[in-house]
């Protein structure tokens, strides 16, 4: 009842970490150009998606003062 | 487009938000008890239910789960509703959700004082609880998952997608980990054993910490910073990057809990290096709360709720700046099996867990029951006290693990120990009492604050239906051109939970299978047998008096540790301890090489009253070990569920095992009357002293330990 059982009878089961490896390094690259590359009135809208207009804060990013 | 009519929920957060108060006061009260009797350690009075190693998995439960838990769903539920502009999915499913956790919290606080536990650190409910568990978290998935789909603001916002991630890791955590074995409705053993227990034992532990008292409350702090400072968060951007940079990382982290053991050292080093590379996003989302608030200082000032999230978001920052250090090798030959872990983990739960929750009510109760706070100068006492508290508890630990660590591995010139151990907790328990008065100050804090708000939300009146309106969402036909999948994944749920669960999976697969996988991972030992059945029942004394919460079974390969204890400890030793009891802390000595070292009478006076066999121990005392007869009824189930995890008992010992057990304790009563201890074969002790005297033997003498079978 060994876990060892199973998993060795998965067949090239070396395989597998070497392709997580490669989904982590690509996710951050496209990941890190898109933050970089996204346009501001989109993130604009997203960050003010807590306040739902009734409040009135003191918003326009990036705060002066 | 017409706007739609509806209402919020806050009948629902209010509920959660008094359970998360009663909890804590009901946890830290139990924390502040066991502070105290590691004090005094005859505090228990010989009481069973009311020993420390009895109650210190309560103090933990109920902090973590029932104080921190509460806290979450107060804040998720209040905060979901309006990030989604939607009501709660089903009412229904709220309150299932809510009675539900109540009801395992109190069938924790009835089940393990009673030292009814499985014997793994944070997860010590037994299995029909951790069923109940699976059950009651996937209805707040539900309930999640459905007002999230029925929501009308069509972009997730970043908080939503820590809840999201919370919701999926911490299930698949939690089924992960619970795999066990009933022998009876409320024992069970855990599927796996020694090394492979341990690493999965501390990739959930890891990432409870990871995923219930971080996400989430970055969840919470993404929402309630920007509301109480009327200011959005600084960098959006950061926020995005800081999310899966975190996912991807923490689930990695895990085997740091266990440098220098058995386990294989490419696991350990995997380990490290992920532990480093968190303090990454760690940081950034420090940051970007503590950025958030920038121009709005003079409101910290005057505002309690920012207060504490100011002061909660840098001991964020702190705890998490420590983490990774820790995880260094060097550093955590030093810091670990010390108080310098309990005072890392109380930064972490009463600087970021303990405040944010406190801000967090102090922001929500006024405005459910449409009035002020009944007293903006307690609010103020409550924080400085319960600042003082947090100083006074985590600079005496630091100080205990520092100064405790450094003895332990000092030597003469000649080359011998300069310390015994007990000499080191007699230098240490100044501090202890010091800690308990910290303890104590921020015990009181949250009293005030309990009255605080008890005042407010009599003075108010309460807005069960928060009336709101808001368009409905309308499909969109086609996606922009040119989209970006980012873009695109904001606005899927479950695309998005999907996507989280790959992230962690893969994370914890490569952790853990290779460990499972390849044989050369767990050497095995020939000369290591199973434990004979008295010694198999006297192991679950062992757990249920929670030994684990105060003595180790784990010798590192260093130099000072192999001198006091004996010979380190390897990998193969453990192949048939289910659960595994390598323990996390070391407030008595190690026990991985007790066998045989001190007669069986020994023992037996030293379970009675451990002050007669060390003068300053500050273990308590256990009479009715002396005095209970062990239950023999479940030996034959006991063997029968060993031998289906792999433990090699011969076919049908099971129907065998009952009159050896009988045959073994009368030898150790013979030889306890021998030292003129008249004790009958039956009670509790003698299978306790048979498992004492056959830990850590194995691999020195194989002939001893066949004597026994």
């Amino acid at each position: 009842m060994k876990f060892i059982n199973y998993l060795q009878s998965i067949a090239g089961v070396g395989i597998f970490p070497l392709i997580s490896l490669l989904i982590f390094f690509l996710f951050f690259v496209i990941l890190g150009i898109w933050a970089l590359r996204v346009k501001k009135e989109h993130i604009l809208e997203l960050e003010r998606i807590p306040f739902d207009g009734r409040e009135s804060e003191q918003s326009n990013h990036p705060v002066k003062h | 487009m017409e706007s739609e009519k509806f209402s919020y929920d806050n009948r629902i957060v209010k509920m959660f938000a008094y359970a998360t108060m009663l909890w804590a006061l009901v946890g830290m009260l139990a924390g502040l008890w066991i502070a105290l009797e590691m004090v005094f350690p005859r505090l228990n009075g010989g009481i069973s239910v009311i020993t420390f190693g009895r109650l210190r998995p309560l103090h933990t439960n109920a902090v973590i789960f029932a104080f921190v838990g509460n806290g979450i769903f107060m804040g998720v539920y209040y905060s979901l509703q309006r990030l989604c502009k939607a009501r709660m999915f089903s009412d229904t499913l709220s309150k299932i959700h809510f009675w539900g956790w109540q009801l395992i919290i109190v069938s924790a606080a009835l089940t393990l004082p009673f030292g009814i536990t499985s014997g793994k650190e944070y997860a010590e409910l037994e299995w029909p609880i951790d069923i109940a568990i699976a059950i009651i978290w996937v209805i707040f998935g539900w309930n999640m998952f459905g007002t999230i789909i029925k929501r009308r603001e069509r972009h997730l916002y970043v908080a939503i997608w820590f809840y999201i991630a919370t919701f999926v890791t911490v299930a698949m955590l939690h089924i992960v980990n619970s795999f066990e074995i009933p022998v009876s409705f409320l024992k069970s053993y855990s599927w796996y054993a020694g090394v492979q227990d341990a690493l999965v034992q501390w990739w959930y532990g890891h990432n409870a910490v990871a995923f219930f008292l971080t996400t989430p409350y970055l969840g919470l702090m993404y929402y309630f910073i920007p509301k109480a400072s009327g200011r959005p968060v600084y960098s959006y951007r950061l926020s995005i990057i800081h999310f899966w940079a975190l996912i991807f990382l923490y689930i990695w982290a895990g085997p740091h809990h266990l440098l220098y053991t058995a386990l294989p050292d490419w696991a350990q080093s995997l380990g490290v290096v992920f532990s480093i590379m968190l303090i990454a996003p760690s940081w950034g989302g420090m940051i970007n709360g503590l950025l958030t608030l920038r121009g709005a200082w003079d409101k910290v000032r005057e505002d309690a709720t920012l207060k504490f999230m100011v002061v909660a978001v840098t001991a964020y920052g702190m705890a998490t700046f420590e983490g990774p250090m820790l995880s260094l090798k060097n550093v955590n030959a030093i810091s670990h099996f010390t108080d310098w872990t309990i005072a890392h983990v109380h930064v972490g739960a009463l600087g970021w867990n303990g405040f944010l929750t406190f801000g967090i009510l102090y922001y929500l109760i006024p405005r459910m029951f449409r009035t002020e706070l009944y007293s903006k100068k307690l609010a103020n006492w409550h924080f400085w006290i319960g600042t003082l508290g947090i100083v006074f508890y985590v600079v005496p630990m630091y100080w205990a693990g520092f100064m405790q660590s450094n003895m332990w591995r000092k030597f003469t010139p000649e080359g011998q120990l300069q310390y015994q151990f007990i000499t080191t907790v007699e230098h240490i328990r100044p501090l202890y009492f010091l800690r308990s008065l910290g303890g104590f100050f921020y015990l009181i804090g949250a009293f005030i604050m309990t009255y605080n708000l008890i005042k407010t939300a009599r003075a108010g009146s309460f807005l069960a239906n928060e009336e709101a309106e808001a368009p409905a969402l309308v499909k969109l036909q086609k996606p922009h051109e040119g989209e970006h999948w980012h873009r695109w994944i904001e606005r899927r749920p479950v695309q998005l939970m999907l996507l989280s669960l790959g992230v962690v999976i893969i994370g914890g697969a490569i952790e853990i299978i290779p460990t499972f996988l390849v044989e050369s991972n767990v050497p095995t030992i020939a000369s290591v047998k199973p434990y004979t059945p008295l010694e198999l029942q006297g192991r679950d004394i062992y757990i249920r008096e929670g030994c684990y919460n105060c003595h180790s079974q784990m010798i590192r390969p260093l130099r000072h540790e192999t001198a006091r204890y004996g010979e380190y400890s390897k990998a193969g030793e453990f192949v048939y301890d289910h659960p595994f009891q390598w323990g996390s802390k070391r407030t008595g000595p190690d026990l991985a090489r007790i066998g045989g070292k001190y007669p069986d009478s020994w023992h037996y006076n030293h379970m009675l009253e451990p002050t007669s066999m060390s003068e300053h121990s500050i273990m308590p005392n256990y009479p009715w070990l002396l005095d209970n007869d062990l239950d023999t009824t479940l030996t034959a189930a006991k063997i029968r569920a060993m031998i289906i995890l792999g433990v090699p008992y011969p076919k049908g010992y099971d129907k065998q095992a009952n009159a050896d057990l009988k045959k073994q304790s009368l030898e150790i009563a013979a030889h306890l009357k021998k030292d003129k201890i008249e004790t009958a074969p039956s009670r509790e002790i003698i299978a306790l002293i048979a498992y004492l005297q056959r830990v850590g033997k194995d691999i020195h003498t194989s002939t001893d330990t066949t004597t026994h079978k």
